[in-house]
């Protein structure tokens, strides 16, 4: 049984303090009034505009200040969604190190897999936080699109939609009650299969029978079926509408492969740092040894993804398309590229010896790696959108991330509290515990 | 080779095989060889023998493979014939890469398998129309062989191989090689 230590705790609680404050920072900094917006443009471009405005003087100076004041008007706006963003990318990637867990978990049990039932435990307690981190992401969202300004998604401002008409087109699907049936309907679905796989795993410990296995098996492979649906769907709701004009037909796929990629790697940090604690000495070096096989193999898989979504529009070359990626290349170049040695030269390269996939701190370096690559990555899937050039990593970042991962670490680790860290009637444990390579 | 004399074990079980592999290296006798059908997990550890350099050898075809990739394709797409596709620019290859990236992969994943194998059969002493090795053809089926000198020991090897549970123990004049 483990015990949450008061250290941990007190922890956590600061992390989560200390991102409110921030995050609370973030959004009263951020409505500015049209003039300050004017002289923060005007500092920005007082050097290298110089030139331009004595060539542009010819044309009507009406439309000129129009021009500058729309400009502004947007920039406003930018300004004023980023910590909207900051708080949702936070919010999304805990979220999905949950999701991808639990789908990783489902497919451990529905393949009968012999290795891994040692560490079911631990990845129930880190799927405790999907529930509350879903209703928080789905809940952001909403709020956006109500008591915000319509800080993430444009197809929920109808002015906009007024004015567009390929918006309209889609306004079957992308509005603000499909969208929020829908997302009930996914996190519905997932604590659903969640709440019914812990209570089916944790009564097999003390069962004469195999009769919860079975029932646990069979509940696991429907959700295998829902996820694969839902998770998709998920993507194109929570993500990808957020550029409402832009679409790829792998974006399912690709946020799959982020989600599966940082839930293993969760699993494997937790793992070393629970057996470090004394917690888990049934866990040996060759479950840490598979699980870093999975975090090399899925760190690869993501980056195919990447690369097909990304070559393939490249080559197409088709504008509506093209502009997702012109707009990361050139507004994003740094966390668009970097990303790709984070997530994919790193663990390849660390990853890559057999012998150093079982070295506990070199397994938590690459994990560490692969987390912040994977946050860059959701970050460059919203902030784009959102808040175009006016990114940067500051205080409404970092406090978001800070308030989130405290709440994970609550949530997880009161979870793993709640049942003894070793399903020990599962009938593959004894496979599992004499596990080797 | 300066015995000739050698202890053929036979066993129809690859855990029988390991436990005695482990038992026999507990008494310090020096295995000559071990013939199985199917690679056996941790059977290269328990017998001692040093670890492979194969995968490194791997590491470094691929990366001859990339090369290599790099090279012709930079000759045949930029240099030689700059080829027009798409309205892609095609005076310079880094412009033109992610194009040229599925070409990369496939090449290095071809060189690092192929240049490996031939590797592993060069260095295994195998080529074409060489005579088998194995003392005994049931070891490509489904037993386990394995090989001691006999240092004028016989008694005791026979005992001890016996008490690992061996099916059938040989002992056999072996024609220097």
């Amino acid at each position: 049984m483990y015990t949450f230590s008061n250290k941990l705790k007190t922890f956590s609680i600061i992390l989560v303090v200390l991102g409110f404050l921030g995050v609370g920072y973030g959004f009263m900094t951020s409505h500015k009034s049209l003039d300050e917006v004017k002289i923060i443009l005007a500092e920005e471009h007082g050097s290298d505009h110089a030139e331009e405005t004595t060539t542009v003087t010819s044309i009507d100076e009406h439309t000129e200040a129009q021009k500058a004041d729309e400009h502004a008007k947007h920039v406003q706006h930018q300004i004023a969604n980023r910590p909207w963003s900051a708080l949702y990318v936070s919010a999304f990637f805990f979220m999905m190190i949950a999701l991808g867990v639990l789908a990783f978990y489902a497919i451990q049990i529905a393949s009968q897999a012999g290795w891994s039932p040692v560490l079911f435990r631990v990845m129930e307690g880190i799927t405790a936080y999907l529930l509350p981190g879903a209703l928080i992401v789905l809940g952001i969202a909403v709020a956006s699109g109500t008591i915000g300004h319509y800080n993430l998604f444009v197809w929920m401002d109808p002015e906009v939609v007024e004015h567009d008409k390929l918006i309209q087109n889609k306004s079957g699907f992308l509005n603000m009650t499909g969208f929020i049936i829908r997302g009930l309907i996914f996190i519905g679905g997932w604590s659903l299969y969640r709440y019914f796989a812990r209570k089916f795993s944790i009564a097999q410990d003390t069962a004469e029978d195999n009769r919860n296995f079975k029932k646990l098996f069979r509940i696991s492979a429907a959700f295998l079926v829902f996820y694969i649906y839902t998770s998709s769907m998920m993507s194109w709701d929570w993500i990808m509408s957020v550029d409402p004009h832009w679409f790829s037909t792998l974006f399912g796929w690709y946020v799959f492969a982020s989600m599966i990629v940082s839930g293993i790697t969760v699993i494997a940090l937790l793992a070393i740092f629970l057996k470090a604690k004394g917690y888990l000495e049934f866990v040996n070096d060759s479950h840490l040894h598979d699980l870093a096989k999975y975090m090399f193999g899925f760190s690869i898989f993501w980056t195919y993804l990447w690369f097909s979504q990304f070559m393939l529009i490249w080559y197409a070359n088709i504008p509506e398309e093209v502009t997702y990626f012109v707009t990361r290349i050139e507004d994003y170049n740094l966390p668009f590229f970097g990303m790709l040695i984070l997530n994919f030269i790193f663990p390849f390269l660390l990853l890559m010896n057999s012998d150093f996939k079982r070295v506990p701190w070199f397994i938590v370096l690459t994990g560490i790696i692969v987390l912040l690559g994977h946050y860059i990555d959701i970050f460059n899937m919203i902030m784009p959108a959102t808040v175009g050039d006016r990114w940067y990593i500051g205080i409404p970042e970092i406090s978001s991330v800070l308030l989130f991962a405290g709440l994970f670490l609550f949530i997880v680790f009161i979870a793993l509290t709640k049942a003894p860290l070793l399903a020990k009637r599962n009938p593959f444990i004894k496979e599992s515990e004499n596990f080797h390579y | 080779m300066e015995s000739s004399k050698v202890i053929q074990a036979i066993y129809n079980d690859d855990d029988v095989l390991m436990a005695a592999v482990k038992k026999v290296k507990a008494k310090r006798h020096h295995i000559e060889e071990i013939y199985t059908p199917f690679h056996i997990h941790g059977l290269d550890k328990a017998m001692g023998l040093a670890p492979t350099r194969i995968a490194i050898t791997s590491f470094i075809y691929g990366c001859i493979g990339l090369i290599i990739s790099v090279l012709m394709m930079n000759y045949m797409m930029i240099t030689d014939w700059p080829q027009n596709i798409g309205g892609k620019p095609s005076f310079s290859y880094i412009e033109n890469m992610p194009a040229f990236v599925p070409i990369m992969f496939e090449l290095t994943v071809f060189f690092a398998a192929h240049l490996m194998v031939i590797t592993f059969y060069l260095r295994s002493k195998m080529w074409p129309f060489k005579k088998a090795e194995n003392p005994d053809p049931r070891t490509t089926d489904d037993h386990f062989l394995m090989e001691l000198a006999v240092h004028g020991n016989e008694k005791e090897l026979e005992n001890l191989l016996k008490e690992t549970g061996a099916v059938e123990i040989n002992i056999v004049d072996k024609e220097a090689h």
